[in-house]
């Protein structure tokens, strides 16, 4: 087995990853709150209704959660504009031919796990590979979904004009009943989402030996020292990492 | 009857000849200027226009439907309402209303559409079915759509009464064997005011019936062609049982003791919080209760395809194409667990086909561990 150096790269910016835990811990957020707004708990109590406000409260967490999350998402549009290039708008559409070849070999290698003779090290993405980016790209178009729907319900209930921007989603999909279903069922798709996504994280962490998972903390993830461009002025750049010596650099 | 109205007169002068006096007009002009949600300082215009405005005709069709829009209306709580404004002065047709039937009935029904061309207002109660030619529903002979189409092309704008002629109500549920169809649908070129509900409230037809002729306009309308007056807010949030909700007290059953104390029905499949009507402020019958008053949940009649989002006691609705009794969330739950399950044997088959490269990777790090220095 040969050996490799492994650098480490910056890839994931500090907006990125403040907008990935925040996405998440909104989303958690919204999912329990929301299904506590779908089915509430059966409470038998004696208390007076002027007494108690817990689901008022509970709907109060689930609107402002939604506030949070759909600026969150907004800025993330914003840094798809500015950002690096791994945090791109252009890394989430994988249908360039580059990235429809790493699509396809990630379905083939890491979907049904398929071993190459050869692995090439450029198959192994820096950033999202293009199957994760397209599954980003879906999730986006599902999030829309929920704050079009979601502030289309709420609309009637608010006087701001950012809510009521979603007024005409009522009427235009019929009514509340199939609004909310849609809101509802759309709710199913994250969770879906989020077993797979986070599966994936760990399968990729335990198999590439990259820093999958703390990347989304610290921002790096190690690449091979052969695929960054030779630099003579060594300084600029860390030190290489070789993975068998690792301890010999402390 | 509607051939010998021809003398014009004002509403004002129909109401006193029909022997009510000024005070009951007043009170007339007071009370539906509350129910249109207009400020007191308007009830002198709405008097006013009922004093100088010469009646306008009405002509009221019946297709698809079951009265019950029209018994709504005529149980309105003032008399004058039901008495004088339509039944007595307007109204220059209607099926079941006037005296007057046959070929008496056509007559006076043709000789209101020539005579009042572009001025008339025509009321449709109940839907029009397009299958099978619309054979369906036919009346003097001739096919619902055909009289639909050519009483729309003189009428100044058409009112289409309760959630049959709005949305199509039972007979357009799945799967609507007779394709019946809202009038919005078959008529594009008029203005069309969208009055849902099985039936609607009487006072709510009234209501917009005043609102045209006090105005001369159509009231202000929603994003679905419904009054804003009435259809703006949810059942739900004028519920007197809403403090119930917010405090997340709940019927489980309707026979446990949480309903007897009164508590919130949505649980027991209330649409309440889906539903636009004015139920809970107007009331029903004189405004003596109203579904949930009476323990009821709401069932969503003034929305559109009610009966196919059932079942009425259910919090969740169906889901089309996965069976009538599944729920988005019994879906959602197999649905995780399937992709659990697959995550699951995918985790095993990755370690068992990435072997070598994992067996290495390990031996390397053990290895390593054994140089360690300290």
């Amino acid at each position: 087995m040969e050996t490799r150096k492994f650098r480490r790269v910056y890839v994931w910016e500090l907006p990125v990853r403040v907008f990935h835990w925040i996405n998440a811990f909104s989303i958690t957020i919204l999912a329990i709150t929301g299904f506590i707004i779908a089915d509430p708990p059966a409470i038998m109590s004696n208390a007076e209704a002027s007494d108690s406000y817990w689901f008022g409260t509970v709907r109060f967490i689930h609107f402002a959660t939604a506030y949070v999350f759909f600026f969150n998402m907004i800025l993330r549009v914003y840094w798809s504009f500015v950002g690096n290039k791994f945090s791109s708008w252009r890394a989430f559409w994988p249908f360039s031919k580059k990235m429809w070849r790493n699509f396809l070999h990630v379905i083939k290698v890491d979907v049904f796990l398929a071993n190459e003779k050869k692995p090439d090290i450029r198959d192994i993405s820096i950033g999202h590979n293009s199957v994760a980016a397209f599954s980003y790209a879906i999730l986006f178009v599902l999030a829309l979904v929920q704050v079009f729907t979601g502030f289309g319900l709420y609309s009637a209930t608010s006087s701001w004009w950012l809510p009521n921007l979603f007024s005409w989603v009522v009427p235009f999909l019929g009514g509340d009943f199939i609004v909310r279903t849609i809101h509802h069922t759309s709710t199913w798709l994250f969770i879906l989402f989020t077993l797979i996504h986070v599966y994936l994280v760990f399968y990729h962490d335990w198999l590439e030996g990259r820093g999958e998972v703390s990347s989304m903390f610290g921002g790096y993830k190690f690449v091979c020292d052969e695929r960054l461009k030779k630099i003579e002025e060594e300084e600029e750049i860390e030190e290489p990492v070789d993975e068998e010596e690792l301890e010999t650099l402390e | 009857m509607a051939i010998e109205k021809s003398v014009k007169e004002t509403y004002y002068e129909s109401i006193i000849k029909q022997g009510y006096s000024r005070r009951d007009f007043m009170k007339f002009a007071t009370y539906i200027a509350a129910y249109m949600g207009l400020e007191t300082s308007m009830i002198g215009q709405v008097a006013k226009s009922l004093e100088n405005t010469y009646r306008i005709p009405v002509i009221w069709e019946h297709y698809q439907e079951c009265t019950c829009c029209s018994e709504s209306f005529i149980r309105s709580d003032h008399p004058i309402v039901s008495d004088i404004i339509l039944d007595k002065i307007s109204l220059d047709y209607t099926l079941t209303l006037m005296a007057a039937s046959g070929h008496q009935a056509e007559a006076a029904k043709q000789a209101t559409m020539e005579k009042y061309k572009g001025e008339y207002i025509l009321c449709v109660e109940g839907s029009v079915p397009l299958g099978d030619d619309g054979n369906y529903c036919c009346i003097a002979g001739r096919s619902a759509k055909d009289l639909l189409v050519e009483a729309a092309e003189g009428a100044k704008a058409i009112i289409a009464w309760g959630s049959c002629a709005s949305n199509g109500c039972v007979q357009a549920a799945y799967p609507n064997p007779t394709e019946a169809t809202p009038i919005h649908k078959i008529i594009k070129n008029k203005p069309i005011i969208r009055v849902p509900g099985c039936p609607p409230i009487g006072e709510v037809m009234a209501g917009i019936i005043v609102h045209m002729i006090t105005f001369g306009r159509l009231p202000e309308l929603d994003g679905l062609g419904r009054p804003k007056a009435f259809y703006s807010k949810r059942v739900h949030d004028s519920c007197y049982r809403r403090p119930y909700y917010d405090a997340g007290l709940f019927a489980e059953t309707f026979d446990d003791q949480n309903a007897k104390e009164g508590y919130c029905l949505y649980k027991v499949g209330c649409r309440g919080p889906m539903t636009y009507n004015s139920c809970g402020t107007i009331k029903w019958n004189n405004g003596v209760s109203y579904p949930i008053q009476s323990g009821h949940g709401c069932i969503g009649c003034s929305e559109e395809d009610f009966w196919d989002n059932g079942p009425f006691y259910k919090r969740l609705t169906g889901l089309a194409g996965f069976g009538i009794e599944s729920t988005a969330d019994t879906i959602g739950k197999v649905a995780a667990g399937v992709v659990a399950g697959g995550l699951a044997v995918h985790a095993v088959a990755a370690n068992i086909s990435k072997r070598k490269e994992l067996r290495s990777r390990t031996t390397r790090g053990k290895q390593n561990e054994k140089k360690l220095d300290s």
